[in-house]
């Protein structure tokens, strides 16, 4: 056992923190933590430089355009990502349709999809959730029906993130409707420009709109839109979903978070001295950062144990990451509300402009706090983790 | 970056687990527990024979120059069975005094006796009001010719029953909560002016309350600097609680472990009550605490050879923070989810509860070490 890092390692995170240094555009950084919202442009820029770089699509193979890093690397990568912070790359086409991809579509797909990806000359959003289908998504029912050499698809996807941003759409349909629920589906991939699809926005608590409903009115995708096999779709989903254990913890991003706590927290006052020296809030914040290095260090497991034994059998540890990274984000954004105290109520009025410096750190807490709500209910809610942990860890 | 063990410490982890498989399961516990002291002799000696003893000795001290992580499997494995035997006070604290300040003579008058298992010790730290504070000590060791005379009341000694040998923390100058002045002794058990008070506590061990009342001991007794052994106490006790983290951790393996097996097969309304939804949950959180725990345990394995005393004893607090909090949550919840059966001195799990709880009161609960974090300047 040794938990240093060998001298490579520590001379990579280096690199790439330097790198992040020198081009990261400031005000980008400056909104992301500030936990304002990015516009396309902004995202898409970034991810330019990352690609640029040779870094933007980093773990995947390295004849489709991966770094060929070890486990350790991604790990420090993200992590110096996360804690920059940077905009990390679009997961819905970097981390999710890309590998289905390159490992189940053809030739063809691969030359198509692959390098528009990795430079983001398509934003990829996911066609996943209906209104009926969150956690049981395999009862979907958006239909695939094959006519001649189209697909024409019809009904409703939801939850579907910047899909207001969107050029393609990687989609979970219904292939054959007299299989068993998992059985019938099929993963198919089209653009959002096709003639009837429309996107209708969803406010959320938060104020923002970053998810969507997207509607299919007799959508026609050529035949060879369909990845891998018809009505093996599920498998690819379940592929897809169990790609990405080790980033879903972001550590990287609580332990940015709890800094800028710590930073405000000396700032702002209460009972007529900084809040920091208050030694219940204190407490509090010494409680967040225990349980942040206990899931680094559950995360460092998991991470050396893919290193050293390759990524074939899950660590059971990995299945804490989902549920402890989303508590721990959560509490971060609670405490970032107590440090405001009666400054969290006013709206955005600022804007985006800055124009009043000195509250204008506070007009985003509330509103990633109301926002932070979503991440122990997305990517499988904590409780359906807790079912996953229950069966395939406990054999209950 | 590795968490695996080596060949030899897979090898060490077999041995101790095998050892104890064959001769700790939880009826032979109950008997060690009603021999003499309340432990088994016999297993002592065992444990002696395969070199657990003096696992953490180096080889010129006639040891086998195991690190942290061979003392964290051991505990890991101790804490697993139950175990009764004084390997805590003996091996990892009082052999921990003897590795960092002992002497030639003192190691070679302690040593042997602690690797071939004729001899135990005790750790005598704990005063009425001193609390978690290890610097609050009254008790006083004032100069006499070469040696000193030590006076006070020492609480909770555990072995202190049994003990060849104590090791004392006493005053040398000074005031009661001064950092400096502190020393430590080593006090025959049998010495003129010691009367002690022993009783079982409430997880099967044996402790005892000590009185010294104008105790003489010569001048080879001091164990370091009798003037300024605070930072000897520290690094010592923070040994002890890396060592009650690992001995937890194998605590929470076996709760949980017993406890899903025993969901698996209780039956009510016709099903396990292991199908039911909330009690699946229940068990998944357990796993988490479990698994922060274990992660917590190897990080404080590794900070204990940390150079910097600040960071080793911050990275120490943060694991008995985590420790303390886990234990909690897999302690109750595996009583709840045994329901009433978990109740009763028969069913092991309750034996389980209570050890993992006087654990999170030993050597700084929860509470403690998190302020300590806090007012460290955090983690991060």
């Amino acid at each position: 056992m040794d938990l240093a890092f060998t001298k490579e390692e520590q001379a990579f995170r280096e690199e790439v923190r330097s790198f992040f240094r020198d081009n990261v555009p400031p005000d980008t950084r400056r909104k992301l933590v500030e936990g304002r919202h990015l516009s396309k442009d902004e995202m898409v820029t970034w991810w330019r430089i990352l690609n640029k770089k040779g870094w933007g699509v980093s773990h995947w193979p390295k004849q489709y355009g991966g770094t060929g890093w070890t486990s350790v690397q991604h790990y420090i990568f993200n992590e110096e990502l996360q804690s920059y912070p940077a905009p990390q790359p679009l997961a819905f086409g970097v981390s999710m349709v890309g590998p289905v991809i390159y490992t189940f579509g053809n030739e063809e797909q691969k030359k198509q999809y692959l390098p528009r990806i990795a430079n983001v000359d398509d934003w990829w959003c996911q066609g996943f959730s209906e209104p009926g289908s969150g956690s049981d998504l395999a009862s979907l029912k958006t239909k695939a029906e094959r006519r001649g050499d189209k697909w024409i698809i019809n009904g409703q996807k939801t939850w579907t993130t910047l899909a207001q941003h969107a050029d393609m759409i990687f989609c979970l349909c219904r292939t054959d409707p007299s299989a068993k629920k998992q059985m019938g589906i099929s993963f198919i991939v089209f653009s959002m420009k096709s003639k009837g699809v429309t996107v209708r926005p969803i406010q959320t608590i938060d104020g923002g709109a970053e998810v969507n409903e997207v509607f299919f009115d007799d959508v026609e995708v050529p035949i060879e839109n369909l990845i891998g096999e018809e009505n093996k779709g599920w498998d690819y989903a379940k592929f897809l979903l169990g790609n990405e254990r080790t980033g879903i913890a972001r550590v990287g991003v609580s332990k940015e978070r709890l800094r800028r706590i710590r930073d405000l927290a000396s700032k702002v006052e209460s009972g007529g001295k900084p809040i920091i020296q208050d030694a219940a809030f204190r407490d509090k914040l010494a409680a967040c950062e225990i349980e942040l290095k206990a899931l680094e260090l559950t995360q460092l497991r998991v991470v050396a144990d893919e290193s050293k034994h390759g990524k074939g059998k899950p660590n059971p540890a990995s299945s804490v990451l989902k549920i402890k990274g989303s508590e721990i984000q959560q509490t971060t954004t609670e405490l970032l509300m107590e440090v405001i105290g009666p400054f969290a109520a006013p709206y955005d009025v600022h804007g985006d402009d800055g124009s009043n410096e000195a509250m204008d750190w506070t007009a985003q807490i509330a509103p990633s706090y109301f926002n932070n709500r979503k991440v122990s209910i997305y990517g499988g809610s904590n409780e359906i983790q807790r079912n996953i942990i229950a069966k395939a860890v406990l054999g209950l | 970056m590795d968490f695996d063990l080596n060949e030899e410490q897979r090898l060490l982890k077999e041995s101790i687990d095998g050892l104890l498989t064959d001769s700790y399961d939880f009826e032979s516990r109950k008997k060690y527990m009603k021999e003499k002291g309340g432990w088994s002799k016999a297993v002592w000696g065992k444990l002696a024979e395969q070199g657990l003893l003096g696992l953490p000795f180096s080889e010129a001290d006639g040891g086998f120059g195991g690190g942290g992580v061979e003392t964290m499997i051991v505990m890991e494995a101790l804490g697993k069975a139950l175990v009764l035997e004084p390997y805590l006070a003996t091996v990892v604290i009082g052999g921990g005094f003897l590795r960092h300040a002992g002497s030639d003579a003192q190691k070679a008058a302690h040593v042997p006796g602690i690797v071939d298992g004729s001899k135990t010790l005790a750790f005598a730290q704990l005063e009425k009001n001193s609390r978690y504070d290890l610097f609050d000590v009254t008790t006083t060791a004032k100069k006499k010719g070469e040696g000193w005379v030590i006076d006070g009341e020492k609480f909770v000694v555990l072995n202190g029953e049994n003990a060849d040998t104590l090791i004392v923390t006493a005053r040398t100058r000074g005031e009661r909560r001064d950092k400096s002045g502190i020393g430590v002794f080593l006090v025959p058990a049998n010495a003129k002016g010691l009367t002690k008070k022993s009783y079982p506590t409430q997880d099967g061990l044996h402790a005892a309350d000590i009185t010294f009342t104008g105790v003489e001991v010569g001048a080879d007794a001091a164990l370091g600097n009798p003037d300024d052994s605070l930072a000897l106490i520290e690094r010592v006790v923070d040994e002890a609680r890396i060592a009650l983290c690992a001995e937890a951790v194998g605590l929470m393996d076996e709760s949980l472990k017993t406890t899903v097996e025993y969901i698996k097969t209780r039956k009510q309304f016709g099903v396990p009550i292991g199908t039911f939804q909330s009690l699946q949950h229940r068990a998944a959180d357990m796993f988490v605490a479990t698994e922060q725990a274990r992660s917590m345990s190897m990080f404080a394995t590794m900070a204990g050879d940390f150079e910097d005393a600040k960071e080793r004893s911050n990275a120490v607090a943060a694991a008995k923070v985590q420790i303390g909090k886990s234990l909690k949550f897999v302690g109750q919840q595996a009583i709840q989810l045994h329901g009433g059966i978990g109740m009763t001195m028969e069913a092991k799990i309750g034996h389980y509860f209570k050890r993992l709880t006087m654990i999170e009161n030993s050597f700084g609960d929860t509470d403690y070490h998190q302020r300590r974090v806090a007012d460290g300047g955090g983690l991060i």
